[in-house]
């Protein structure tokens, strides 16, 4: 599935390291040819087809019109302009591309109207000759290389001119989220019309809102993080603050323009005539107010002055990670994932299959294995980077719990990045598990998950329900990113058990009142419930609000954990001070 | 060192069946001792007399002008010394300093290879004198073959075979004629001053003969102011064929059969053969007891070559002059006799025997040499001195043999021949030895210079040639069919783009720090849809518009020019010698072609052709900096002063470097001139105003 590393990949069993490899291999030959296996690797397929040709719709951007115009302005398209920011094939690790899916009824709006993700700028490889005598044909080199990921957030004025949406705004600021948790430079490609004035109350003034933006450059910017902003098309009022507030600026000639009030705007209050470029353009910013530092004829110019101030950075990374230098791909195909896992959440399977097709060599190095079985703990690699794996495997009960907590001190010790692969419909309820004090010990696996200071990368690879999603380091646990599988529902609870819920409650009332509770009226109570809560527990419904970092085809996991960890470890691993456990 | 010693190794090992000659002196004090060896010469024969040298065991002093300080020659001697500046006439050609060299150093021998010094009768003597040996024949023979004319009365007093005419002074009509039928018709008057084709006139039959005669006679007067002719019997389409001889200093003389150099450019051979195609063993033969008839009326010693012309249809031939040196494109004898003609001159010049007589040399299958120049085919075969940015030469085996002088990055000087290399291939006939020079031909692949490769490989290509219809007039003959441009097909678009986009993922890969990173890895990684890219390429001005979709893990979708149909691709660089070979499957059929990717630019070499294309420049490079700063339409003031002078009024039009207004600031003045063209809209500032900086002085509409 590599498309280069193979070439490089050597024989780790030609290392003396024992019976290494074949002590800690996992996962099982599948069936492929089984009823049951056919059926779960046709539902999920479906459902990553379904995913891929949404998206494929989405990443053509606005309505054909608008495309059309703004090609026809000279500009290229937000991707296109990301491809060629972009190292020539460097991979582009793209965030929440479902975002605003299906959210406003009177407008679609393909991925929010803006593109966020992380790829590689001018990582690049110096020669240094080192050895040419004259008489030698052969020249010896030292090669360093310098590889450099950004975070690129770009404005798609195809989408309604690239204005704010409430939503756009969120994505924004997830992505600065993002950037400043895993000190990446940020590059805003600025194309824009500013907030959505009829949506202006949700777009402007929280604190969580437009401004947090302005906010979070001069954070981030104190913390060294570079912000380089380039100005390609409008940025009006609080928009002009976006370059305004960079460390490091580029406007385009004739079609950048900063300005607080636009030319309808000054005609109004003072006057005034004036054309835009005159007001804000290129020319001025570069020659006479000094807003802008680079001066550039076109986009291409643009994302080449671009590349040229991300080179000159000086911007070093010092990982604590001992990456292997090579590495296997899993022993197993990695597409019989969806074989293993299907669609029916309530079809269980066992994890260590998935993790047998995630990590290097299918070679899991498993924690605590007989002990609360329910909870899969152990450690791996993945593309070289030592990965500790929490992954669920039924219901979560004290030991499993207890298991938990050990293990992600473990990691927080040894700063081993974390992936939990979620599927779990909670902790185990009952008169049983209270006196266990399953209070206390998932208490404790949340204390572990939400202090542990190494790189947390969450995978929702089926139900994430109630207290399960906050132990299994869910959104509120800030895990450095968190994707979903398509097959994926997110609820505090299944809508069968929320409609039976609210439906016993509402009998308990009835009863109360001495009126009869019929069956239909049961079913009348439930059937909406339960329809509401599958529709609000799909991965599109939470990743167009944002509650993830995106929804992914599960074969794409290996690389999509590879990649964001090679993002996350842009930052150095803190030691990590735990709260209290209750004992 | 590394790709010089498997020349050298592979050298070794052809040339072991080289040694299965004896050499043995006739009485042992009359043989000299040569133990260091100092050779008056560059380049690539500087290079192959040194290896025969080291392989005799002889230590090697090599001379060097300013221009090869660096070169490969004196790389590979064992000593070397700076003759002069780079003019040959300064340097190689200084016979006094090449002396004092080899004095100096001890050499018991000069080796003055071919051109330079190698037939200079007063370097050989000097040599003499210095009691220095000169490896060459005897400073009489070199004299006597220096004087065309003295060697034509030699060779026709040993009975040597020379092309027939009349040179008398009785110029009347009456004896011209009876000479003219004697020699036989066709022939042709020239006049005796003549030269340029000027006063020449060929006579078909006796009966135009007096038409020609005194058309030619006008025609001389008229340029020379003198009307004197000859005649001489008129060859159409005549062959080069030369006989390699070689004698001893007691009296042995041996040929080594024959060669067939007739197709040249510029009078200049660029490919040759031996032995000559279509001449029988009888005439074989005849030509070689001829040469050595010719090389013993000179008391000939050492490596000599005699020249023949032949018509290409009777195969009669005439002495046309005697090379008193070793021959550029002496390999090919060497292949088809096994022998090191370089090892025998050493030898003979010692004093030794030649160790064959004439019945023990075998001709043994064909042997074709190509000389790969840097020069322009396309545009008159200009030569293109310039630096060698990658040469990735076949690899020698058995049957293959590369003498060159030069490495990558080593200049092809202006100041010498702008010979690359000699490519030497043996087969067991002639259709064999071809073929495998048209494959070892593809797999010479020079970038940084034109080169003349495509252009041999069409000679050997041509059906005319493969039938051994040669002659001095091939290339002009069938100028068409050598020279038809190439359409560019569709796959090597295609094989171009694939070759960028697998460059890239290879491109900085052996990173040490952090080896196999995924943002290296995983190239072109889109979540959920695949990256779709544009690639724009250039050929000889020729734009190709390439669509790429990153379908597969390994795999892409490829498209030309917008309208094209989508191709699935696949394929994969491997390194070669020097050299990526790029292994492609387009739509299933399966291709392999060597590539050369430097920056920009993608150099194809495939069996039948090769192909330069580059990256189109993204636009904003051609847009100059100057007009950056100002053109938005105005003119300003470039720092505080006085408007002096104003060369523009309202409406007017200028034109890039138009002067538009003088001010004098600091007492000096300044002119602005116009960055573009346009018509003046405005004037905003009038003589004897004083200006800040920036201030805009002009007001003008670009003309778009």
């Amino acid at each position: 599935m590599l498309r280069k590393s193979k070439l490089l990949i050597k024989n780790i069993n030609s290392i003396n390291r024992h019976y290494f490899k074949e002590s800690c291999i996992i996962g099982t030959k599948q069936d492929v040819q089984s009823q049951e296996y056919q059926e779960k690797y046709t539902q999920m397929k479906t459902l990553v087809d379904k995913l891929k040709m949404t998206v494929g719709k989405i990443v053509e951007g606005g309505d054909q019109k608008a495309r059309e115009r703004h090609v026809k302005a000279g500009k290229l398209m937000p991707r296109e302009r990301i491809d060629r920011l972009l190292d020539r094939g460097s991979p582009f690790l793209e965030f929440s591309q479902l975002a605003g899916y299906k959210m406003y009824d009177d407008a679609e709006l393909p991925a929010a109207g803006i593109i966020t993700g992380i790829g590689r700028i001018e990582g690049y490889c110096s020669k240094n000759k080192k050895n040419h005598t004259s008489e030698a044909f052969l020249i010896l080199y030292l090669i360093n290389i310098y590889r450099k990921e950004c975070l690129i957030i770009a404005n798609d004025a195809t989408v309604k001119g690239g204005t704010y949406y409430p939503i756009t705004a969120k994505k924004q600021l997830r992505a600065q989220e993002i950037a400043a948790e895993n000190k990446l430079p940020c590059i805003y490609l600025v194309d824009s019309g500013g907030a959505n004035l009829p949506r202006q109350a949700d777009v402007f003034p929280d604190k969580w809102h437009f401004g947090r933006t302005f906010y979070n450059q001069a954070t981030m910017s104190a913390d060294g993080i570079p912000q380089i902003a380039v100005v390609m098309g409008s940025c009006t009022a609080g928009g002009a603050y976006v370059p305004a507030m960079a460390d490091e600026n580029i406007i385009i000639r004739g079609q950048g323009t900063i300005f607080l009030a636009g030319p309808p705007l000054v005609k109004a209050s003072t006057g005034e005539e004036v054309t835009a470029e005159e007001l804000g353009g290129a020319a001025l910013h570069c020659e006479t107010s000094g807003v802008t530092d680079h001066f550039a004829l076109d986009d291409e110019h643009a994302l080449q002055l671009t590349r040229n101030i991300v080179s000159n950075l000086n911007h070093r990374r010092i990982s604590d990670i001992e990456k292997k230098s090579d590495y296997e791909t899993p022993a197993h195909a990695i597409d019989e994932i969806y074989g293993i896992v299907g669609s029916n959440l309530r079809k269980p399977f066992n994890v260590r299959e998935v993790i047998a097709r995630i990590v290097d060599g299918s070679m899991f190095h498993e924690f605590k294995a007989r002990y609360g079985e329910t909870l899969v703990t152990g450690f791996a690699h993945v593309h070289g980077y030592p990965v500790g794996f929490v992954a669920n495997n039924g219901v979560l009960f004290s030991e499993a719990a207890l298991k938990g907590a050990h293990f992600v001190q473990l990691c927080a010790q040894r700063k081993i990045p974390l992936v939990f692969l979620q599927n779990i419909t909670g902790f185990m309820v009952g008169k049983d598990a209270e006196a266990g004090g399953i209070a206390k010990n998932g208490a404790k696996m949340v204390t572990a998950v939400a202090c542990a200071k190494v790189p947390k990368i969450t995978f929702i690879i089926g139900g994430s329900y109630g207290a399960g999603n906050y132990g299994m380091c869910g959104r509120a646990y800030s895990p450095r990113f968190l994707y979903m599988w398509p097959n994926a529902k997110i609820s505090v609870m299944g809508g069968e058990q929320a409609a039976s819920v609210l439906a016993q409650i509402t009998k308990t009332k009835y009863e109360k009142a001495g009126k009869e509770w019929t069956e239909e009226q049961e079913d009348k109570l439930k059937t909406p419930i339960i329809k509401q809560f599958e529709e609000e527990s799909s991965p599109y419904y939470a990743s167009a609000r944002l509650w993830d970092d995106g929804v992914i085809d599960p074969v794409d996991t290996r690389k999509v954990i590879a990649l964001s960890l090679s993002a996350a470890l842009n930052a150095p691993i803190p030691e990590t001070k735990f709260g209290l456990f209750r004992m | 060192m590394y790709k010089l010693q498997r020349f050298l190794l592979i050298d070794n090992k052809s040339t072991s069946k080289y040694l299965k000659y004896n050499f043995s002196s006739a009485s042992t004090n009359s043989v000299k001792e040569i133990n260091k060896l100092l050779i008056a010469n560059r380049g690539e024969i500087a290079c192959r007399i040194l290896k025969t040298a080291k392989k005799l065991g002889i230590k090697t002093v090599a001379v060097y002008s300013d221009a090869d300080k660096k070169s490969m020659h004196v790389e590979l001697a064992d000593e070397a010394y700076r003759v002069g500046p780079a003019p040959s006439s300064q340097s190689y050609l200084k016979q006094d300093k090449i002396i004092e060299i080899a004095k100096k150093c001890g050499c018991h021998a000069i080796h003055p290879g071919y051109g330079f010094l190698s037939e200079n009768a007063n370097f050989a003597e000097f040599c003499n004198e210095q009691k220095i040996i000169f490896i060459g024949p005897p400073v009489q023979a070199i004299r006597d073959m220096g004087i065309k004319n003295k060697a034509k009365s030699i060779m026709v007093a040993a009975g040597v075979p020379v092309i027939e005419g009349y040179h008398g002074h009785d110029q009347s009509d009456s004896n011209l004629l009876k000479e003219a039928q004697k020699i036989g018709f066709p022939l042709m008057i020239k006049a005796v001053c003549g030269g340029g084709g000027k006063g020449m006139r060929i006579s078909q039959t006796e009966e135009d003969f007096f038409q020609s005669l005194e058309s030619a006679r006008t025609e001389s007067q008229k340029a020379f102011g003198d009307s004197l002719v000859l005649l001489e019997k008129y060859i159409a389409e005549p062959r080069h064929v030369e006989v390699q001889v070689f004698g001893d200093t007691y009296g042995n003389v041996v040929h080594l059969f024959e060669r067939d150099c007739s197709v040249q450019r510029r009078h200049q051979k660029i490919i040759e053969e031996a032995p000559a195609p279509g001449i029988s063993e009888e005439n074989r033969k005849i030509l070689g007891a001829a040469a050595v008839k010719a090389a013993k009326a000179v008391n000939y010693v050492g490596a000599g070559t005699v020249e023949f012309i032949m018509d290409r249809h009777s195969k009669d031939f005439y002495f046309m002059e005697m090379n008193t040196r070793l021959q550029v494109e002496h390999p090919i004898t060497e292949a088809i006799t096994s022998t090191d003609l370089v090892e025998w001159q050493i030898r003979v010049a010692a004093g030794e025997t030649l160790p064959v007589k004439q019945e023990d040399i075998n001709l043994r299958g064909h042997a074709f040499e190509a000389r790969i120049y840097a020069e322009n085919p396309q545009e008159g075969f200009l030569p293109c001195p310039g630096k060698i940015k990658h040469l990735a030469p076949p690899l020698c085996d058995e049957n293959t043999r590369v003498e060159t002088g030069v490495r990558q990055f080593d200049e092809v000087s202006v100041h010498y021949d702008p010979l690359i290399a000699k490519l030497v291939v043996w087969g067991k006939n002639r259709a064999e030895a071809l073929n495998m020079m048209k494959i070892k031909l593809s797999e010479f692949n020079v970038v940084g210079l034109e080169t003349n490769t495509e252009f041999i490989r069409r000679i050997c290509s041509h059906s005319k040639f493969s039938n051994g219809e040669v002659h001095t007039g091939f290339i002009e003959e069938n100028h068409e069919s050598l020279f038809v441009e190439n359409p560019i097909p569709e796959s090597v678009v295609v094989e171009a783009t694939l070759s960028l986009i697998l460059s890239e993922e290879t491109e900085g890969f052996d990173s040490s720090n952090d080896r196999l990173n995924p943002f290296y890895t995983e190239t072109a990684f889109r979540l959920n849809h695949t990256l779709n890219r544009r690639i724009c390429l250039e050929m000889k001005g020729k734009k190709f518009i390439v669509d790429v979709k990153y379908t597969e893990p390994e795999g892409y979708s490829i498209r030309l020019n917008e309208s094209g149909s989508w191709r699935s691709v696949t394929g994969d660089l491997k390194k070669m010698d020097n050299i990526l070979e790029l292994r492609s499957f387009i739509d299933g059929k399966f291709k392999k072609s060597r590539i050369i990717k430097m920056k920009n630019d993608v150099f194809l070499f495939m069996d039948d052709s090769q192909w330069h294309f580059n990256l189109l420049q993204p636009e904003f490079l051609n847009e100059s900096n100057s007009q950056m700063a100002s053109s938005q339409g105005v003119a300003v003031s470039p720092m505080p002063g006085i408007v002096e002078k104003l060369f523009i009024k309202k409406g007017d039009k200028f034109q890039i470097g138009d002067p538009l207004v003088s001010i004098v600031a600091m007492k000096m003045e300044h002119i602005i001139k116009a960055d573009t063209s346009g018509t003046i809209q405005e004037i905003r500032c009038e003589t004897g105003e004083k200006v800040d900086k920036n201030k805009v002085l002009v007001k003008f509409e670009d003309k778009v």
